[in-house]
């Protein structure tokens, strides 16, 4: 009865070490939104992007972003790939579900963490197409572009499309979502809870989460409506 | 009252299991959910049927054997009790009842509501002692533990070992229960001897048994029948990284 139970596999690396990488790499991809936003949002200050040229230009040449842009690459993947796992050994963790919905209230974004995180991915793909492979060389940009390749044309060109400022949208709205639970759960992966602090915590999540997701909507918004060439 | 129940009837580990509904009249509304059980079993056994498998010791909610995951919650609609401490005034009348029981990789059914929970002793054998004799029972206060310490111990330990966490959990995870155990030995003088070594087997065992891992739904802590807090597994995933840090060898 005894032997039944045990799936008698030990892991190589343990439940714990796995989230605590997958955290840190949560954490450092939470940190780059940052530094996004921050130079996207020069796009629309007013100046048809010369000084978000001015800025990327800056980014380009310096060699510890060239090297940061590896490590991004790497958070990406190692997030991914460990959350894959993680949800897949999960599933496989309830061989057969109950016929009842769960009820216990918890916070619905916790709940659908692997749905956010997927949409994340679909957009990434489409985004990367969209900017940094026109950039790297490896896609044409359309012949609608007036001017060069800079990515002050890329941004009119994709979200004068009213389809895809739709789906940058959508997948922020989502992106919100997987951040709101993202930053909360990060400090409890750690083991940084506190009854004093713990409503803090859950307020800066809330604002981080939404400064994020309104912060990157504003943009396609900008395009689509207010911008005239 | 009158109840509808929706009942998982399962003859051994081997059978593949079915729903059952049972409808059960005149059903009083403070009947604890297991009285209820007892009820509709007499029912049964005087109608020729088998009756519904359940465990239950104590009654009173302190032993932990009573688990029934009940219409999406284990130990029902109420917060703080076990599934013995329940009473029928929580359903409506005519409510349609759900009545499954854990299900977990690490919990097979043994017969029907009755599921194998050896797992959770495993994971305690794996560490949740201490190792030391620690002799009879001394003068109180001959042992010097800060006021915050034993009443944090304490708080970990009304855990009563009955698995709602990995019932509750959508990933089927063991966290609370195993971090539960942890601090409450860890936090005492006795048991901190032992404390970095305690937390990494008993993780070890817990993802050796097929438990799932945890992503911070924090379901265990809201269906905890003695509301052990989340704290505790915030505390565990501290200590084991600590001792994962510090390279602590596990003998
Ligand atoms: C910019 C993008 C992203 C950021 C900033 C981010 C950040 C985070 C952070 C900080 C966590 C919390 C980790 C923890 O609980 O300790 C998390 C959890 C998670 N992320 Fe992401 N993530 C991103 C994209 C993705 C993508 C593309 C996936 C795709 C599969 C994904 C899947 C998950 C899953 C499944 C969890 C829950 C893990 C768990 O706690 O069980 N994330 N994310
Ligand atoms: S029977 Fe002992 S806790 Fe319910």
């Amino acid at each position: 009865m005894k032997e039944k139970n045990l799936t008698n596999k030990k892991l190589v690396v343990s439940s714990l070490s796995r989230k605590y990488i997958m955290a840190a790499a949560g954490l450092f991809l939470m940190l780059f939104l940052v530094m996004h936003l921050a130079t996207n949002l020069l796009l629309i200050i007013g100046d048809e992007g010369k000084t978000f040229d001015k800025a990327v230009d800056f980014l380009t040449k310096n060699p510890i972003i060239k090297i940061m842009e590896y490590v991004l690459f790497a958070g990406f993947i190692i997030h991914i790939i460990i959350g894959l796992m993680l949800e897949l050994y999960n599933y496989k963790a309830r061989p057969v579900k109950y016929k009842a919905p769960m009820r216990s209230e918890v916070s619905p974004f916790s709940k659908y963490m692997i749905h956010s995180g997927i949409i994340i991915f679909i957009f990434l793909v489409l985004h990367l197409f969209h900017f940094f492979f026109i950039k790297l060389g490896y896609v044409d940009l359309p012949e609608t572009a007036e001017h060069g390749k800079d990515f002050f044309n890329m941004a009119i060109v994709t979200f004068g499309n009213p389809l895809y400022s739709g789906i940058y949208l959508i997948s922020f709205l989502f992106l919100g979502f997987h951040l709101k639970h993202a930053f909360q759960s990060a400090f409890q992966t750690y083991g940084l809870y506190h009854n004093r602090y713990n409503k803090f915590i859950k307020i800066i999540a809330t604002i981080y989460a939404l400064a994020i997701a309104i912060g990157f909507s504003i943009i396609p918004v900008y395009f689509l409506f207010f911008y005239n060439a | 009252m009158d109840i509808k129940l929706k009942i998982w009837r399962q003859k051994d580990a081997a059978d593949k299991g079915k729903f059952e509904t049972y409808d059960l009249k005149e059903v009083s509304p403070e009947m604890s959910f297991l009285e209820m059980m007892d009820y509709l079993n007499s029912k049964l056994i005087s109608e020729g049927k088998e009756p519904v498998a359940f465990d239950h010791d104590c009654r009173e909610g302190i032993c932990g054997s009573c688990g029934i995951y009940i219409n999406g919650r284990p130990h029902g609609p109420e917060r703080g009790t076990t599934t013995c401490e329940l009473r029928m005034r929580f359903f409506k009348n005519n409510e349609t009842i759900v009545v499954e029981p854990w299900r977990s990789r690490a919990f097979p059914v043994i017969k029907d509501l009755i599921v194998d929970r050896t797992s959770l002793d495993e994971i305690i054998k794996a560490g949740g002692f201490i190792s030391v004799d620690t002799g009879s029972a001394k003068d109180a206060n001959c042992i010097p533990i800060p006021k915050n310490n034993s009443d944090k111990a304490f708080d970990a330990a009304v855990c009563v070992g009955c698995g709602a966490c990995v019932a509750a959990c959508k990933n089927s995870s063991a966290m609370l229960f195993v971090a539960a155990k942890v601090a409450q030995m860890g936090l005492l003088p006795q048991g901190k001897v032992e404390a970095s070594i305690r937390v990494q087997k008993m993780v070890e065992k817990m993802d050796e048994l097929g438990f799932g891992f945890c992503s911070n739904i924090l379901a265990c802590e809201y269906d905890c029948p003695k509301h052990v807090s989340s704290e505790f597994i915030a505390k565990m995933n501290r200590d084991f990284f600590s001792s994962k840090v510090c390279k602590q060898k596990v003998i």
